[in-house]
């Protein structure tokens, strides 16, 4: 709790005090191949059920505003 | 004080008829009657309907009060909730839920009804010709239509005071909340190289507060209509959400603001209140912001930015746990579900959003966009993306690209197909679809807080629902078990 604390920021601060921090790049591991494996047989899967025509289902797609 | 914050969600789907003539209001209504044709239902009651109330006590010039279209299909189910043709719209709202967790529960069970709808309208369609319906918030051709929360609130506390101090949380709660969309649709966004943005609505909204839902579309929606006690009770109608397919999204939505809700009622800010410079603004910006860092002015010339002011009201949130415990969220286990929620998704947008791709719609889309970029070498304006975008919200199994995400759920299968025909048991719900799972043919007509009994003898009898903590199986079950017909039930209502 003690770390996450640390890693939060104030709720408001002076535009000075903004600065941006780097964001750490995790190593490649097993479990990332294995998500890596996995995304691609999603990617298949889009593939397959993406409407044909892109550009027309995208097109054909007009609503009425509502609410 | 805090008043138990029964929830509820109302959903207007998107709709496209394949093969039909392209009026969308003939094909709501087509979908919806497939569904309830054939089933134990009633008709909606109009009488106590008054959209054009504003809880500000007047209304303000130029103020468009929205239609009400007694004509269409209009169905109250017996899971409690209603389901109808909206404008062009199918929309299903939910009952009244106890809880948060609740609120998931009955928001998945109407996807399931709109799927079995799909299923039940192509048996009345002529061949080559089907209805898909889409759970999302624009057409991406500048279109919008809504998915509402309503929340049940304290009379006591003035209503300035409730819209100011939810705004904070209605502007930012999006970096959890959101829905995601390729591009952007409104002339405010013109000319900008926009590829992305958080939330479908956000740049929509054009005003802090008001009465309109469909123009000049306001963060903070002054509808007064309590549906309830309207001396006790207000319901706060929102109207600046997405719809979420995620459950955690959907969790999330409700309980941080029931969360935000019970603090304003309590008085539990601290003197912690933050005032935005400029809602309007900042709630496209935030929309805009995939780092979730760009600053947001306050009033006080200071700023803050969409994750420091989530952490603030999360900090808020938790030490009021602590003093008083979170039995208003309708359930302490829940309410401390959402607590412990809250902070894991913040902290996991604050590490890399697609940490939280399993549980945020925005971040979910993002980085199955991002994926599908790759692999193909399109450009962000490519018509794949947005058929990506818009086939991420298709509800039928077979299509539905969310479907094939593994995203977490935080109820069972079972229990969201029980909820499309049974009422919650903790809201008057329970006692609305009780009475026409039993004696729909006897159930002249219902609505929010009151049914019309027709016992085939003059007058027909309205049974007032007013409070939304009655009606619930706790003070009713008894009186329904033991109550053989109709009739008895209301003579022994009225003894």
């Amino acid at each position: 709790m003690a770390e996450q604390e640390k890693k939060r920021r104030p709720a408001t601060t002076t535009r000075e005090e903004t600065t941006t921090e780097e964001a750490e790049t995790p190593a490649p591991s097993p479990q990332g191949e294995k998500l890596k494996a996995e995304l691609d047989d999603l990617l298949d899967e889009i593939d397959e059920v993406l409407e044909e025509n892109a550009e027309e289902f995208v097109r054909n797609y007009v609503q009425k505003g509502g609410e | 004080m805090v008043v138990a914050k029964v929830c509820g969600i109302e959903t207007e789907y998107g709709i496209h008829h394949v093969g039909g003539d392209g009026n969308p209001v003939a094909s709501s209504s087509l979908l919806v009657n497939a569904y309830v044709s054939d089933l134990a239902r009633a008709g909606w009651d109009f009488e106590d309907e008054s959209p054009g109330n504003d809880a500000r006590g007047f209304a303000r010039e130029g103020s468009m009060p929205p239609e009400i279209e007694t004509h269409l299909v209009n169905a109250v189910l017996t899971n409690g909730a209603r389901y109808y043709v909206d404008h062009a719209h199918p929309e299903f709202s939910s009952p009244e839920c106890a809880d948060p967790l609740e609120a998931v529960l009955y928001d998945k069970a109407g996807e399931e009804v709109l799927r079995r709808s799909m299923i039940a309208v192509r048996r009345t369609l002529p061949e080559g010709q089907s209805i898909v319906v889409y759970k999302n918030n624009s057409d991406s051709k500048g279109n919008s239509y809504g998915t509402h929360e309503n929340y049940l609130m304290d009379r006591a506390v003035p209503f300035a005071r409730i819209a100011h101090l939810i705004t904070p949380h209605f502007v930012t709660r999006q970096i959890f909340a959101g829905a995601g969309k390729v591009g952007s649709e409104t002339a405010g966004n013109a000319g900008r190289d926009i590829t992305f943005q958080i939330s479908q609505r956000a740049e929509f909204f054009e005003e802090e507060m008001g009465l309109e839902t469909t123009l000049k579309r306001p963060i903070v929606n002054t509808r007064d209509e309590p549906h309830a006690d309207p001396q006790r009770y207000r319901r706060l109608h929102v109207i600046v959400g997405d719809a979420n397919l995620c459950e955690v999204a959907t969790f999330l939505k409700v309980g941080t603001t029931a969360l935000v809700l019970a603090l304003i009622e309590d008085d539990a800010f601290d003197g912690r209140e933050l005032t935005l410079a400029n809602p309007v603004k900042a709630i496209r910006q935030v929309a805009l912001d995939l780092s979730l860092d760009a600053p947001i002015d306050l009033a006080d010339g200071r700023t803050t930015t969409a994750l420091a002011l989530q952490w603030e009201l999360f900090g808020l949130a938790r030490k009021y746990a602590e003093d008083r415990g979170l039995e208003c969220l309708g359930d302490e286990a829940v309410g401390q579900q959402v607590l412990l929620r809250w902070e894991e998704v913040l902290h996991g947008l604050e590490t890399d959003p697609s940490v939280v791709a399993d549980k945020v719609d925005w971040a979910a889309k993002l980085g199955l966009l991002e994926a599908y970029r790759d692999r193909h070498g399109l450009d962000w304006d490519d018509h794949r993306l947005a058929a990506v975008d818009l086939q991420y919200h298709d509800l039928r199994p077979e299509r539905s690209l969310f479907a094939r995400l593994d995203t977490e759920r935080l109820v069972k299968e079972q229990d969201v197909l029980d909820a499309v025909t049974e009422p919650p048991r903790r809201t008057r719900a329970y006692f609305r679809g009780q009475c026409l799972k039993r004696w729909a043919s006897s159930v002249a007509s219902a609505n929010w807080d009151s049914m019309v009994f027709d016992l085939g003898t003059d007058p027909l009898r309205r049974v007032p629902m007013m409070d939304p903590l009655r009606g619930t199986a706790e003070f009713v079950e008894e009186l329904l078990d033991g109550s053989s017909s109709p009739a008895e039930l209301l003579a022994r209502l009225s003894a």
